[in-house]
């Protein structure tokens, strides 16, 4: 897999890509070549079509995901900012606005529900699980307050088509795009900026990151808004992609996202992660997932992969770690070290 | 600083995905929409074609392991077997809107021949349907229908018109020919029973049910406990009330469940539509006469033939083709591609136990 033994004098930053985030990536594209030549009808170009469309949403909330994990904090309430999204853009069309004003509202309300949760985290000093359990549960009710149990489904085809269409007709989905620039922006604001390392110290140690002069408040402010805002431009595709505005858009969402971030090598308490890493992570839940079905995997089963794979991904590095731990403290007392003693534990 | 750099961020990135998610038009509404499906299918059909052999078809029902339909896509495979297709059977566990769709990707990937959908959402489903259909799948719909420029034919587990008019038999039946009764509904915006409940009302208005009263219509929620308590109000309020029509099995359950403890057993009928499993007891015992309901097998079977003569040839979806559907003989083609499975099945103690959902 990778190899576990860093040497000292690397930089934090490459050694950790060269553990679980590489290993994650490495996986991922073991498994997409592996699907590719086994499973019949998975490697043409319509279904990575499907497979791209399928994990468009969740890649798109993972991004600021990743950064509000990376701090430490949790956004549970993203699928239902999703939906109530969907639900208010449905009931603005149906009271005759332009879809072109709909559009910006849709993101800028996702925004401003993002804003509700980091009042709640930063302002009241709330836990962040509690606070977005709380606004899971009322922006879902929210959302069949706005639309009930109806459907909105008259969206200009101009608008749906493209959601739905491909880039000439290849096989890249025309959403891939805005995806794109928006992982290359949010990838080189996490790995490349002042804002990122902010949030890696306040993730790795909030009172370290302040005394460091990092207003750690207003930055879990600012990621619960964008991570809003994402959602909110993921319930807009989401509608279009499906022309159905509906207020169970999404339902239950929010923790293949979670999933996709953990698989990808981001820790749950904060302070480690790549971006890139939480990207392929999603890759491979979805493509796991595409290529079982084509199986003919039963969901039950589907299931269980999925979660043995968090398990182990949540594992593993812990394994690694104290592995490590225990392979230094033999380091200082034998001088030769034994790289083969991990290469078991690894498999 | 840092907040500046982030709204900096922010707005650049929304402003990004804002250019390029908005395609360069004007300003549209709902008013300004129109849009049409692709055409119906314009290829002539051939009722002579013999009926291929292994025609690949998929069940994709609402939800898995739901008992209704697990029920409607036995009979599927049922029909299957008997055309010597291939059946298989795929679905979400949740039956939410957008759910179907991977579903369907899939299967066309996986190249079926025939695919037969419950829709969980009339529009949802549609691009990939449609997609489908361009990749050379027949689509056919059963139970709830999507919208129609999505698929080659709807199965209709029942005209609205036939389940209010077995609703008025029943009544007219049970009471003897004359007399009071009432009607014990689901919520009073429930789609399907204000439809059947008003086909009802129409035939009551007749002259040969001149002697039946309609009391009132009671809203029981489609849930048990408030169906209970609505059916023991009515037979307070209404002494004389000869039967109790509850169009929901939820409602037709709780009804006959108060009268079968109740001092109204053997005096008061109730009738409606159930569930043979749910209806049993209440016909042993002799408080239910008779009740009816659609087969949910021959939903599936009949989705079934029709999927194997479209993909046959034998027919295309066009209003007033014929084809066989082996043991429930021949079915016409209706308006809008849609084929209405026929009057629904009654059970009483005669028949209720060649059934079992």
């Amino acid at each position: 897999m990778s190899d576990a033994v860093v040497p000292r004098g690397r930089p934090a930053w490459l050694s950790r890509l060269a553990s679980w985030d590489a290993a994650v990536i490495l996986v991922t594209i073991v498994v997409l070549l592996v699907a590719s030549g086994v499973v019949d009808n998975f490697g043409t170009g319509r279904n990575y079509t499907f497979l791209l469309l399928d994990l468009l949403p969740i890649a798109l909330i993972a991004l600021p995901m990743t950064f509000i994990i990376v701090t430490g904090e949790i956004d549970l309430s993203v699928a239902s900012t999703l939906g109530l999204t969907s639900a208010v853009m449905g009931s603005l069309w149906n009271a005759g606005l332009t879809i072109e004003s709909i559009i910006p509202i849709s993101i800028v309300l996702g925004a401003i529900l993002g804003a509700v949760n980091g009042f709640f985290v930063t302002m009241l000093k709330l836990p962040s699980l509690a606070v977005t359990i709380g606004t899971m549960a009322l922006y879902r009710g929210l959302a069949f307050v706005v639309l009930g149990d109806g459907a909105v489904a008259d969206f200009p085809r101009a608008y749906t088509s493209w959601v739905t269409g491909t880039l000439g007709g290849g096989p890249i989905p025309n959403v891939l795009v805005p995806l794109a620039v928006l992982a290359v922006v949010f990838g080189v604001v996490l790995h490349a900026t002042p804002i990122g390392r902010a949030v890696f110290a306040a993730g790795a140690s909030e009172q370290a990151a302040r005394f460091a002069g990092v207003r750690t408040g207003r930055l879990k402010f600012w990621l619960y808004v964008v991570c809003g805002a994402m959602s909110g431009l993921a319930g807009v595709l989401w509608t279009l992609r499906y022309s159905s505005a509906r207020a169970d858009n999404g339902f239950g969402m929010e923790l293949a996202v979670v999933a996709a971030v953990l698989l990808g090598g981001v820790s749950i308490f904060g302070g480690k992660g790549t971006l890139p890493g939480v990207l392929a992570g999603v890759v491979l839940l979805a493509g796991l997932q595409n290529a079982l079905r084509l199986q003919d995997v039963s969901n039950e089963a589907l299931n269980i992969v999925t979660g043995v794979l968090l398990i182990v991904s949540v594992l593993l590095p812990n394994i690694v770690s104290s592995a490590r731990a225990a392979l230094r403290r033999r380091r200082r007392r034998s001088p030769s070290p034994d790289p083969g003693a991990l290469a078991g534990i690894e498999q | 600083m840092s907040r500046r750099f982030l709204t900096g961020a922010l707005s650049a990135a929304t402003a990004a995905g804002l250019v390029l998610s908005l395609t360069a038009c004007g300003g549209t509404t709902k008013n300004d929409n129109s849009g049409s499906g692709p055409a119906q299918s314009t290829a002539a059909a051939n009722p002579n074609a013999a009926t291929k052999q292994g025609v690949k078809m998929a069940f994709l029902p609402k939800q898995l392991n739901n008992p209704y339909s697990d029920i409607e896509v036995g009979g599927g495979k049922a029909a299957l077997d008997e055309l010597k297709g291939a059946y298989k059977l795929v679905g979400p566990n949740d039956a939410s809107a957008s759910s179907q769709v991977s579903y369907i990707n899939t299967l066309i990937q996986q190249q079926q021949d025939v695919i037969g959908i419950a829709a969980n959402d009339p529009n949802a489903v549609c691009p990939s349907l449609n997609q489908a259909r361009s990749a050379g799948i027949k689509v056919v719909t059963f139970d709830s229908d999507s919208a129609k420029d999505c698929r080659d034919l709807f199965i209709n587990q029942a005209s609205t018109q036939g389940i209010g008019e077995q609703l008025a038999k029943q009544a007219k039946d049970l009471s003897g020919g004359s007399g009071e009764i009432a009607v014990l509904s689901a919520t009073p915006n429930a789609t399907n029973q204000n439809a059947w409940i008003q086909v009802l009302q129409q035939q009551l208005a007749k002259p040969e049910y001149a002697n039946l009263k309609l009391d009132k219509i009671a809203y029981g929620n489609d849930d048990d406990q408030k169906s209970f308590q609505e059916a023991q109000g009515l037979l307070q309020s209404f002494p004389k009330l000869k039967v109790i029509v509850s169009p929901t099995t939820v409602g037709i359950a709780a009804a006959a469940r108060y009268v079968s403890s109740s001092s109204y057993k053997g005096k008061v009928a109730v009738t409606g539509l159930g569930t043979p499993n749910q209806m049993r007891a209440f016909v042993k015992d002799g408080t239910v006469k008779q009740f009816a309901l659609w087969n949910p097998a021959d939903i599936g079977y009949l989705a079934a033939y029709a999927g194997v003569a479209l993909s046959s040839g034998q027919i295309t979806g066009a209003p007033g083709q014929k084809f066989k559907a082996g043991k429930l003989g021949e079915y016409t083609v209706g308006a809008n591609g849609e084929i209405v499975l026929g009057p629904p099945t009654v059970f009483d103690a005669s028949n209720i136990d060649k059934f079992n959902f």
